[in-house]
């Protein structure tokens, strides 16, 4: 149970948040160009690091917002929270 | 009489408060403060129980909770009763009543017993090997088997009467552990203005500090108990200090997230608990933590080591000086460190009889001079080979040790007593700190693993963190806590302390032997009967990691999970393996540290309070005429109206047929409702359906398919537009929540450039949807200023309106085929809306119908339930929806996904309709579909996902998913049943109307 800094709330308990997977994956803009391997690499898959991940995570029962988190899927350490459409940090 | 062997007064009872309770149906006496373990000993009662495996007599052996056989049942057989209570942790109170388990028929004649005289053939693995086969004797002989002969307690058979609870706490430090350290730590701590916890699983602070009398033991020149009194008075007063008692941590997550179970009233009698809270989970989040969970003593592995009789020697020392009960009338103590001649020195004291055996050649300690001044005997360099007595010790033999430790000499020396207390060192209690993440370290000189990196803001102090010696862990403990605590100065700083240190050290895991090892029984895990042969077996067979050799012989996956046992084993291990200990590692420790009884975790969230009940505000009416409810998520929906005695199939067909006849009326407002609004609102709907908005008029209804990224089908609903921006979305019951987490994602993260904004209003508006032939008079009836008639308010097509003054939304669409209305109002209005279209519909005989009509009703003209008749498999081209999937739009959710390969496969499972050969025969829902029965392996083609008898029809019709079904139109199928097989034919699934004659009748 860690403790997740909402960008929009600040510090709130995991239990108020949900996880949304690996972050940056954009939605093809035109998804008819693809080939199916394209579409499938996009639809299914993800790289399930141990380590540093950048990942998307939902304030659910909070403002409801999306945003981005860095953490290390090892031992839960977060090392930087910032909005949809900013930049990732780059160290 | 039997004899009392309460020798002495002692202060932390209450000698004025006698208890009787009962042990195996026997009337015993203890104190106020006494645990059922000390009180049972002061009667002499050493013998508990049965170990697991080899059903050999097992008694008392510590005083905490690393308790490995004192495992008993308490509570007497009513909804009180306990399993696996440890009681050496029970405080007695008035009318207690324990029984031993794992004994059968009884602790004293054990018919499981007969394992210790066959036990060569249990090695270990033995339930893996000997019950894997015949595989089919399982259920018929070894497990039950098993079971007979080796139960672990029973479980109580009625609900618990007793209250629990959950409660949050934040705080800025919390010290877990009330001994000598934790009591310091938890003063600096509090003095520097810190909000501080203390918590400790006893009913009163002090650790084993608070019963050291030695005159060896000085603090500032007071004997070191009489300075702990002094400062547990002094923290008592501390404003910023709670100290919760009787509070044991079950685990430390990341973070600094704890949970704590609190005991309110485990000590207490069943008539002074009515009602009260028997114990409450604390929740904590600490800033910071400081962890003084102490250490405990190991034991000696050597043969025949688990007699009743035998115990930790800290703990006969506990026995004799907290609660002033002798273990025994001749003690021997056998030892390989300066520690357990404490134990020898207080027996002395009390003019009990004592003798030491010790491994070592010397020992230097202050300690050991006093004992050979006082007259004990002490046997150096000797070791225990072997004890004789079955339910209580009665003697043992010692042998003289070769220089090497690894052999025996000489002759072998008888010792009569009736007590063994054996210390074979200490092991710091780093459960919690390997819970929370933490990275151990070993040291060689006493083979400790030690707390090394920590994941969270965190230390450990005193004896859990390797400081074994009173100077040591108090100096320690301060500048420890000063540094973490960033306090300059403390009340402490100019402490003395004065302690006796030890110098030899000598540590052999397995101690040697006359006999060979297959002779011997040296245990290691005594609550699960795993010995040091056991493990030499698993290593010979190849196992190496110790998570596999635990498993394999079961050492340390008792209810103690090993406390006692694990060092050893891994000494073990690592000898044989002639590998280094510390790069062994350990087993993992998991939560909880102490079990945790089901009404903790669960706390308040039983019963009603299980989950949040959602009504509807009409949910009064139904119950006022006997609606039979059904469960839709959180949501109460009424089910079916039975009227006098009609069961449910009677109460559908009556209900169908008037629907379809005249009127009926459903309440349908737990439907999802989603209010959209912005100037991209129909771009926006363009891209969440499969099929186009951007046409639809003003005032106008649209059904919508929503899919998946993957093109499966995820929600359905209809969506009117109510205005030039604004929409209003309807959906599944059950997916309302999770449609509108769909869409704010992919609003906020994939197109936060469209101007749309997202509210649930599902629990603002009350629907009641009235359909039939009649339903049009009825309006009229309710809504004099509108003008009902196919070209003014044409089916898919939606009017504001007023009743009585209030605002209403008409939509004209239907879910049941027939000519329908769904009169969307304010909630609170909701149940005089419904009560005001009864009054209308009286003339008519409007019905009201539930979810079991609505579902037949709808079966009949082939409408899909979305998580009924789809199950995230299904595609709309699956279903036979093709004509909602637009082939204009460029893009929509799940569109790309409906041109992959496996998505257009013709021999996908498919909708269609299935009709039985006997009309008046019912498929049931779930059924498997075949072809060929004699085929084997059989092939399952599909299954029956809605299955009714029409009373419209007067037949049997059914729902179902086919393998390639699009092609089997007319064709013969089977549904093999459990007693018969049911034939069928693959039909159209509109069954009913498929001209849709009756929206506009
Ligand atoms: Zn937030």
């Amino acid at each position: 149970m860690f403790i997740i800094t909402c960008p929009f709330c600040g510090e709130r308990d995991q239990s108020e948040f949900s996880a949304g997977g690996e972050a940056h994956i954009v939605r093809p803009k035109q998804p008819t160009e693809l080939s199916d391997d394209e579409w499938a690499d996009f639809l299914f898959m993800r790289k399930n690091i141990k380590g540093i991940q950048f990942e998307r995570w939902n304030h659910a029962h909070g403002c409801r917002k999306w945003f981005n988190v860095v953490r290390d899927t090892s031992n839960d350490k977060i090392y930087a929270v910032y909005k949809m459409g900013e930049k990732p940090p780059s160290n | 009489m039997s004899e009392n062997f309460r020798s002495t007064e002692t202060k932390f009872l209450d000698k004025t408060n006698r208890i009787s309770f009962k042990y195996n149906g026997k009337k015993y006496y203890g104190y106020k403060g006494d645990t059922l373990a000390s009180a049972l000993l002061s009667n002499g009662v050493h013998l508990i129980g049965r170990s697991f495996k080899y059903h050999r007599p097992r008694g008392i052996m510590t005083c905490g909770s690393e308790e490995p056989n004192a495992i008993v049942q308490i509570g007497g057989n009513g909804p009180f009763t306990e399993p696996n209570v440890r009681a050496t942790e029970q405080e007695i109170y008035e009318g207690l009543e324990a029984s031993s388990q794992n004994c059968w028929p009884n602790v004293k004649f054990d018919v499981g017993g007969i394992n210790n005289f066959i036990s060569p053939v249990i090695p270990a693995g033995f339930y893996y090997k000997t019950f894997m086969w015949p595989k089919k004797l399982w259920y018929s002989l070894y497990e039950p088997a098993i079971r007979m002969s080796a139960g672990l307690g029973k479980s109580p058979t009625q609900p618990d009467p007793e209250l629990y609870d959950h409660n949050y706490l934040h705080c800025d430090v919390l010290v877990v552990g009330g001994g000598i350290s934790g009591i310091i730590a938890a003063s600096i701590s509090a003095d520097n203005g810190n909000n501080t916890v203390l918590i400790d699983d006893k009913n009163s602070l002090g650790g084993s500090t608070i019963f050291q009398d030695d005159e060896n033991f000085k603090i500032d020149d007071e004997i070191s108990s009489v300075w702990l009194n002094n400062q547990i008075k002094n923290i008592k007063n501390k404003k910023n200090l709670i100290i919760k008692h009787r509070t044991s941590l079950a685990a430390y997550h990341s973070y600094n997230y704890l949970l704590a179970r609190e005991n309110l009233g485990d000590h207490k009698s069943l008539n002074e608990r009515s009602n009260k809270l028997r114990q409450r989970l604390w929740k904590i989040r600490a800033k910071k933590v400081i962890l003084a969970t102490g250490s405990i003593e190991r034991p000696l592995i050597f043969n025949n080591n688990d007699r009743p009789g035998v115990m930790l020697a800290n703990s006969v020392k506990k026995y004799i000086d907290y609660f002033g009960v002798r273990c025994g009338n001749k003690n021997v103590i056998f030892t390989n460190n300066d520690s357990a001649y404490e134990t020898a020195i207080s027996l002395n004291k009390k003019g009990i009889n004592v003798t030491i055996v010790d491994i070592r050649n010397y020992s230097s300690s202050i300690l050991v001079k006093n004992a050979k001044n006082a007259g004990i005997k002490i046997y150096w360099n000797h070791t225990v080979v072997d004890t004789k007595g079955y339910r209580r010790i009665k003697s043992i033999q010692i042998m003289e040790m070769s220089n090497d430790g690894t052999n025996v000499i000489g002759s072998k020396i008888n010792l009569v007593c009736d007590n063994l207390s054996i210390s074979g060192g200490w092991t710091p209690m780093v459960h919690l700190f390997t819970q929370s993440g933490g990275k151990l370290k070993f040291r060689d000189s006493d083979q400790v693993f030690l707390p090394n990196i920590a994941m969270s803001d965190q230390i450990s102090i005193g004896s859990c963190n390797g400081n074994f010696e009173l100077d040591d862990i108090i100096k320690n403990t301060i500048s420890d806590c000063k540094n973490f605590l960033s306090s300059s100065t403390t009340d402490f700083d100019l402490i003395k302390v004065s302690c006796p240190k030890q110098k030899e050290n000598k540590n052999i895991w397995l101690l040697p032997n006359d006999k060979p090892l297959g002779k011997t029984k040296p245990f290691l895990d005594f609550q699960n009967d795993s010995t040091a042969k056991d493990i030499k077996l698993a290593m010979r067979e190849g196992f190496r990691s110790i998570e596999h050799v635990k498993r394999y012989t079961t050492t340390g996956m008792g209810t103690d999970q090993g406390k006692l046992a694990n060092m050893h084993a891994l000494g073990i291990i690592s000898e044989t393996a002639g590998v280094k200990m510390g790069s062994l590692g350990t087993t993992t420790f998991r939560p909880p540290y102490t079990p945790l009884t089901f009404g903790t975790i669960v706390g308040r969230n039983v019963g009603t309070f299980f989950d949040i009940t959602r009504k509807t505000p009409m949910h009064a009416w139904h119950e006022n005429h006997k609606a039979k409810f059904e469960n839709v998520g959180q949501w109460k929906r009424a089910w079916f109206y039975p009227k006098g005695n009609e069961n449910m199939d009677q109460s559908v067909q009556r209900e169908s047929k008037a629907a379809r006849e005249s009127a009926g009326i459903l309440d349908a407002s737990t439907l999802g409702k989603i209010d959209i609004k912005g100037t991209d609102a129909s771009e926006f709907l363009n891209r969440v359906y499969t099929n186009a908005w951007s046409k639809l008029g003003i005032g106008k209804c649209r059904y919508g398919l929503m899919l998946n990224e993957d093109g499966m089908v995820y929600d359905d609903g209809v969506t009117t537009r109510l205005s030039e921006n604004h929409y209003l979305m309807t959906t599944t019951t059950g997916g309302a929540a999770n449609v509108l987490s769909k869409l704010e994602d992919y609003l906020q993260t994939e197109w936060p450039e469209l101007d749309v904004w997202l509210t649930s209003v599902t629990d603002h508006f009350a629907t009641a949807s009235v359909c039939g032939p009649n339903s049009k008079n009825i309006l009229k009836k309710l809504f004099p200023n509108i003008e009902f008639n196919d070209e003014t308010f044409p089916h898919m097509s939606f009017k504001n309106a007023e009743l009585d003054g209030i605002h209403c939304r008409i939509m004209r669409i239907s879910f049941t085929g027939e000519h329908s209305y769904e009169i969307n109002i304010e909630s609170k209005y909701g149940k005089s809306l419904w009560e005001k279209c009864m009054d209308a519909g009286k003339e008519f005989n409007i019905t009201p119908y539930g979810t079991e009509t609505m579902h037949l009703l709808r079966a009949e003209k082939g409408f899909i339930i979305v998580g009924q008749d789809t199950d995230g498999t299904m595609t709309p081209i699956d279903l036979q929806m093709d004509w909602i999937v637009s082939k204009k739009k460029y893009d929509f959710i799940g569109k790309r996904s409906l041109y992959r390969s496996d998505t257009m496969r013709e021999d996908r499972k498919q909708l269609v309709g299935l009709l039985t050969d006997n009309p008046s025969e019912i498929l049931e829902e779930g059924a498997q579909i075949v072809q060929d029965e004699k085929k084997q392996p059989i092939e399952m083609l599909g299954h029956v996902t809605s299955s009714y008898f029409s009373p419209n029809l007067n037949k049997s019709i059914a729902l179902a998913v086919v393998k390639n079904g699009k092609k089997l139109k007319g064709q013969k199928l089977l549904v093999p049943m459990k007693d018969k097989t049911i034939k069928v034919t693959v039909s159209d699934f509109i069954f009913f109307d498929s001209k849709n004659e009756r929206l506009n009748a």
